[in-house]
């Protein structure tokens, strides 16, 4: 099982460097560097400025210092923000959008598991069909569109719920209130919610069909022990190996929500430094994210192979 | 039993047989696609805005950058709103905040849309089924190195490493083609290698080559056609995860560039306006959603139709 665990880890690191290598030097492909402006600096000032970012060194070196700054976890000043780090600006943009990932992740997995199997426990009757369009609504519709429409209907023309104005907010942080944060989840979550009721459905459905189900049935045990006991634990084991990539999408996700909210989480300076062409945070985040899925990617295989004890180590 | 009883009866399996010999599986596959409702019911919506679509030019007077400066922010007609202007009738889906008309504008979006899905696919199209089929015909180490390439690449995420090729080198059109479609044929690599592996194993493929048929003679001939069923179920779930691709970027600016324009920036439009103007937001989503839904459901129906478990 370590050895296991371990032959994952190995296997992981590899693959991160080719993510750094690619990324830099699809960075430094950029044509013009990062201090052409339109104003003319005098010779000597241009040629200290790139000494101090090391832009005067030959590309391998300049990998070589990256290289070796990364692994003392500096990720090099911003190109834009000239008073900030790149570490600086991801540390102040992560509780956001970790806290907006975290909570739409917690309600994907209720809502996903619960619509998931109570459609497995209705095969082919009006709950199941009903709940499964509602998913193929859920999984087609992008979050660029969800996330204005649902802010049309919540927040521009406002909801009356018992005579009182409930409308939301339509954009801003304000310090992380529940009500500025309603929409941003609500819209990181939808399209989860359906991927993992349909994940869970089929999973769920197949395994009420097996053997030992049925042997639980025949020693007479109540349905919702079968199904609490019994199936559910291994209908959710897909589900385990699901969370790496659902990561993933909610960082992508977190670009066009973070966006349209106005949040100030990490997605929002990174479209931010894209437009503005800040190459070295633009590199920064490629790389924590990057870092960040590959972890949680390792995380998923290692708990499931600790949690199905159908799966070989050896592989 | 008489002689004239079996001769009458092997004329009635010929008859049958010439029956049955016009029907190959594709156009078994067709005729259940066309039992599908929601399949056909799509590609009727799909082809009506893809012709829309091409024909976009013709369809108004309006060109998709001519600014009427006297109609800006304008509704469409039947849009009963006080206080809100009227764009007069021949602005069909009102106008945006430059007196640019929507509904021209939306079509043009469509071609965008529909040319990088269509363009962007073919190419994956193109690298997956190639490198596919050929690790999974080569086999043994050759395939063990070319798929862990893939599962490197596949581990990597895509969309950042798309976003930063559109921020190196500014928004370049035909590289964005480039770029989704090289990020698109990795699943398309998986799915052709696994099928070739299955179909390789097969008596035909064995006389092929005991008659002296190479390789690549081989790959193309034989293998390819035969895993041409998933591909194409595939093919029909990647077109729309290309629009979505396209989209997302030009949602976030980083596509498509002004006066042209796409679905994405016309929603990114939409929704910075949406307040005032709510009518920029609901047509490019209405369309996008639609096409969208279409692809699905043809995609699925594909699959049932193509799926020979099911016959």
């Amino acid at each position: 099982m370590v050895s296991y665990a371990l032959r994952r880890v190995l296997g992981a690191a590899p693959t991160l460097l080719i993510i750094i290598t690619l990324a830099f030097f699809m960075m430094r492909l950029a044509p013009g560097g990062p201090f052409d402006s339109q104003r003319h600096l005098p010779a000597e000032i241009e040629r200290n400025v790139a000494a101090a970012y090391n832009l005067d060194k030959p590309i391998y070196e300049q990998y070589a210092i990256y290289l070796d700054r990364l692994m003392h976890g500096d990720l090099g000043p911003s190109y834009k923000s000239k008073d900030f780090t790149v570490g600086q600006l991801i540390a102040e943009g992560l509780p956001v959008s970790a806290k907006l990932g975290l909570a739409a992740i917690a309600i994907a997995l209720l809502l996903g598991i619960a619509l998931g199997v109570t459609a497995a426990l209705h095969q082919n009757m009006a709950a199941d069909h009903g709940i499964m369009s509602v998913a193929m609504f859920g999984i087609t519709i992008p979050n660029f569109v969800t996330a204005p429409l649902l802010t049309l209907l919540f927040g521009v023309y406002g909801l009356k719920l018992f005579g009182t104005d409930v409308s939301l907010p339509v954009a801003g942080w304000n310090g992380g209130q529940l009500r500025n944060m309603i929409l941003p989840v609500m819209v990181l979550a939808l399209p989860q919610i359906a991927i993992i009721a349909r994940l869970v459905r089929g999973s769920m459905v197949e395994v009420l069909h097996s053997n030992y189900v049925r042997t639980a049935r025949a020693k007479g045990l109540s349905s919702y022990r079968i199904v609490t006991r019994h199936a559910l634990r291994a209908a959710l084991l897909p589900l385990v190996s699901y969370l790496g990539p659902a990561i993933a999408q909610l960082a992508t996700g977190s670009l066009i929500v973070e966006q349209i909210f106005q949040l100030p989480g990490i997605g929002r300076y990174f479209v931010l430094a894209a437009l503005n062409r800040d190459y070295t945070l633009v590199l920064g985040v490629v790389i924590f994210y990057a870092a960040f899925i590959i972890f949680l990617n390792l995380l998923a295989d290692i708990l499931y192979a600790v949690l199905d004890p159908r799966v070989s180590y050896r592989t | 039993m008489t002689v004239t009883d079996i001769g009458s009866d092997s004329a009635a399996l010929m008859i049958r047989a010439q029956d049955v010999q016009g029907r190959s599986l594709w156009v078994d596959a067709w005729q259940r696609l066309l039992k599908n409702r929601a399949a056909v019911v799509s590609m009727i919506v799909l082809g009506t805005i893809a012709v829309l679509a091409i024909l976009a030019p013709w369809l108004s007077q309006y060109s998709y950058d001519f600014q009427d400066y006297a109609v800006t922010s304008c509704a469409p007609n039947w849009w009963n709103e006080p206080g809100i202007c009227n764009a007069g009738g021949t602005h069909w889906f009102g106008t945006d905040s430059l007196g640019r008309d929507l509904f021209v504008r939306v079509l043009f979006g469509a071609r965008v849309s529909l040319a990088v899905g269509l363009v962007a696919t073919l190419v994956s199209l193109m690298i997956g089924v190639l490198y596919g089929a050929t690790a999974g015909y080569l086999g043994g180490r050759v395939d063990g190195v070319m798929m862990r390439l893939v599962d490197v690449l596949y581990s990597l995420p895509f969309i950042f490493f798309v976003i930063i090729l559109m921020v190196v080198f500014h928004r370049n059109f035909y590289l964005l083609f480039v770029a989704i479609g090289a990020v698109e044929w990795l699943t398309m690599a998986r799915i052709v290698r696994g099928q070739t592996l299955s179909i390789k194993q097969k008596e035909f493929i064995e006389a092929a080559r005991a008659a002296g048929v190479g390789s690549l003679g081989i790959i193309r001939r034989h293998v390819i056609p035969n895993v041409l069923g998933p591909v194409i179920v595939y093919v029909t779930l990647t077109i729309p995860a290309v629009i979505l691709a396209e989209s997302f970027l030009s949602f976030l600016g980083l596509g498509i560039a002004d006066p042209l324009t796409s679905w994405g920036v016309l929603i990114a439009d939409g929704t910075a306006q949406m307040e005032n103007c709510p009518w920029l937001l609901i047509f490019p989503c209405a369309f996008m959603t639609a096409t969208l839904f279409c692809f699905n459901f043809i995609g699925d129906g594909l699959r049932d139709a193509l799926d020979p478990k099911d016959r």
